[in-house]
């Protein structure tokens, strides 16, 4: 027997991988253009005995994500920009009180209500910097139907290994299109659960790092209780002052993401070989980019695509390597006005000059307007 | 014998954070005598709170506790609820944080008559952050930002949740002490969103700005405006005139959330995994 195969939106794929990770709970609060997520697995969790909740408001929806996290639950929540402004108070917390839980957001125009529905990219800085303070990120940005489906899948993997939020952000046009998706069987992706706690109750510490820099995290109705803060704390979990503590933990709660970037950072070389036009791409707008790539190569113009899969943690070293490899020029595509440019441009250290499309306009971006600026590389 | 409340703090972490007069640790006393009449399973029972003054109690409680961010307890209350209905949960806080920055998350736990306690030390004023004016701030009365009297209206609590749809709301307060962990109790065994009110003090930044000479002052107000509200039923209006009513204002039996939810699972043909 085959697999089984459907034809699927991005949305409805990215609840259907939910749910073969694992998930068992989500709390959300509509909006367009990611509520389909939502009205899925409104239908499909309490099949399997979970938990769906529409809160009042979108702040409320992470609150009751962390919670249910916080009680065992595999959590997930959709949203989109505006939405994910109001959720990043509680996407703070997430990260410093280290509560694994996945954030789905489709990227619409911004700022504030922007243009509903409209594709866009940006809010990837606001995956990173969206919420005060010192924190990880870890954001996964797919570029087809399937892939949005297994993204999310990692991404809930990623959440329970590393003990953390993490965002899949999928542009608008990924999370509305139709596409042949194949599903995967039953444990035929490695399904990650967090580490539970191995040492008897009393002498369990939620930030215990002798287990390392993800320590073992309890769920609350177990054998094991202890505190939770957004306050700056020691390893039981109790609020501290000291600076030492507190530069500490801060210190590894980015490092556990960062120093793990080559277990996170995913990413697609397209024609990369030879190629001395690399168009950095992600999203929707990377299917114009292979397009482009594809014509150029007819024309005889080198060109390859590195298709960014995670954004964040970015993949700068990737990219560093290629630039002083030699490349002519890259070529960043991308639906914002140049967030992707300025960490290119970073991370490459001027070995080769970085060229920006950009187009907040609602409209994707072309394989032609790509073509285009290729032809301009002298 | 003298009761024993060590049995549910945790060792090592008193003493507390509030000021020498500030009613928060009666409060935090009746819970606890609360819940050793009830006989709670620490391991069993969630602490949850925001952020203020009295939203530090859960680190003091033996218990699963979550000191959550400004407003958010209710909201991050009812994940652990729907995730594990089967533990007790109690929501502790203060007016700021319960009816300002939270007030939207309250309504709507209140609506949903989920099965979790909501105790609110009303002191009438954001303490933590030195006495800035609350919802329940009294009109004309002082705070550090109404150097000229408050402008603003006050909120009633319990008229706020039963509006709301809380199925049981309790008044007590910080002078009445022995009536708190009853009224607790109550709330605890009722099957809904239970709200415990309790009229509380800040000498530290709302007494001293308001003309109270001491705490006993202000615990002496306390005594002076509550009503019980057996006793308001045989009172004219006049002489209800600036009294507060104590006790249990309401109680209705109403389908319960987490229930509700379950229902929704049989009828998806689902079951729990």
């Amino acid at each position: 027997m085959g697999k089984k195969v459907a034809f699927l939106q991005g949305n409805e794929a990215a609840a259907h991988g939910a749910l073969y990770a694992g998930c068992n709970f989500f709390a959300g609060y509509p909006i367009t253009p990611s509520t389909e997520v939502a009205e899925v697995l409104s239908a499909e969790l309490p099949k399997i005995g979970g938990k769906f909740i529409q809160m009042e408001d979108e702040i409320g929806a992470m609150a009751a994500l962390l919670g249910g996290a916080l009680a065992g639950s595999k959590a997930l929540t959709s949203t989109s920009g505006p939405g994910l402004s109001l959720k990043q108070e509680l996407i703070g917390y997430g990260c410093i009180a280290e509560i694994p839980c996945v954030i789905y957001n489709v990227m619409r125009g911004g700022p504030s209500t922007g243009m509903p529905t409209g594709p866009s990219q940006s809010d990837v800085m606001c995956a990173k910097w969206g919420t005060h303070g010192d924190h990880p990120a870890i954001c996964l940005v797919p570029a087809s139907v399937q892939e949005t489906y297994e993204e999310v899948i990692r991404a809930f993997n990623l959440s329970e290994k590393y003990r953390t939020p993490v965002m899949v952000m999928p542009d608008e046009i990924v999370a509305h299109m139709r596409e042949r998706i194949v599903f995967p069987e039953k444990g035929e992706i490695e399904i990650i659960d967090r580490k539970s706690p191995t040492v008897p109750p009393e002498q369990y510490k939620p930030y215990d790092t002798s287990f390392g820099d993800v320590p073992p995290l309890a769920s609350f109705g177990s054998e094991y209780r202890f505190h939770v803060t957004g306050l700056n704390k020691m390893q039981d979990g109790f609020p501290t002052t000291k600076a030492s503590v507190v530069q500490e933990e801060e210190e590894r709660q980015v490092r556990k993401v960062e120093g793990n970037a080559d277990d996170i950072v995913k990413f697609e070389e397209y024609l990369l070989d030879d190629a001395e036009i690399v168009v950095v791409a992600f999203g929707s707008t990377s299917r114009s980019a292979r397009y482009a790539v594809n014509e150029a190569r007819k024309e005889g113009i080198k060109a390859g695509m590195f298709r960014l899969i995670t954004y964040w943690p970015f993949p700068e070293k990737q990219l560093l390597a290629l630039a002083k490899r030699g490349v002519k020029a890259f070529i960043t595509p991308e639906m914002n006005l140049g967030m992707t440019h300025g960490l290119v441009k970073g991370c490459t250290e001027g070995n080769a000059p970085v060229l920006g499309i950009f187009r907040v306009d609602g409209e994707p971006i072309n394989p032609g307007q790509i073509l285009d600026k290729m032809k301009e590389v002298k | 014998m003298a009761f024993d409340y060590e049995k549910y703090i945790r060792p090592g972490k008193l003493p507390h954070i509030w000021c020498p007069g500030c009613g928060h640790g009666i409060v935090m006393k009746g819970m606890i005598r609360a819940m050793d009449t009830l006989g709670l399973e620490k391991n069993n029972t969630a602490i949850v709170s925001g952020i203020g003054c009295a939203s530090r109690l859960p680190g003091y409680i033996d218990c699963c506790t979550l000191h959550t961010a400004h407003g958010r307890a209710a909201a991050f209350a009812t994940g652990v609820k729907m995730a594990k209905p089967e533990m007790t949960v109690i929501l502790v806080g203060g007016d700021g944080d319960g009816t300002a920055i939270g007030g939207n998350h309250f309504i709507h736990a209140c609506r949903r008559n989920i099965d979790m306690t909501y105790i609110i030390m009303n002191n009438y004023i954001y303490g933590m952050t030195g006495g800035q004016f609350s919802p329940t701030t009294p009109h004309m009365h002082k705070a550090s930002t109404t150097p000229y009297g408050n402008p603003d209206p006050s909120f009633d609590i319990a008229k706020l949740a039963i509006g709301a749809g809380a199925t049981f709301v309790a008044r007590g307060t910080a002078f009445h002490a022995n009536q708190i962990d009853k009224l607790i109790v109550e709330a605890i065994q009722h099957k809904g969103f239970s709200v415990v009110e309790i009229l509380d003090d800040c000498p530290t930044t709302y007494g001293r700005r308001n003309k109270f000479k001491s705490v006993i002052e202000m615990m002496n107000r306390l005594k002076e405006v509550a009503v019980p509200v057996k006793a308001a039923e045989k009172m004219s209006p006049e002489q209800l005139q600036g009294k507060v009513l104590t006790g249990v204002l309401y109680k209705e039996d109403k389908p319960e959330y987490c229930s509700e939810y379950q229902k929704v699972i049989e009828r998806a043909g689902g079951g729990a995994r």
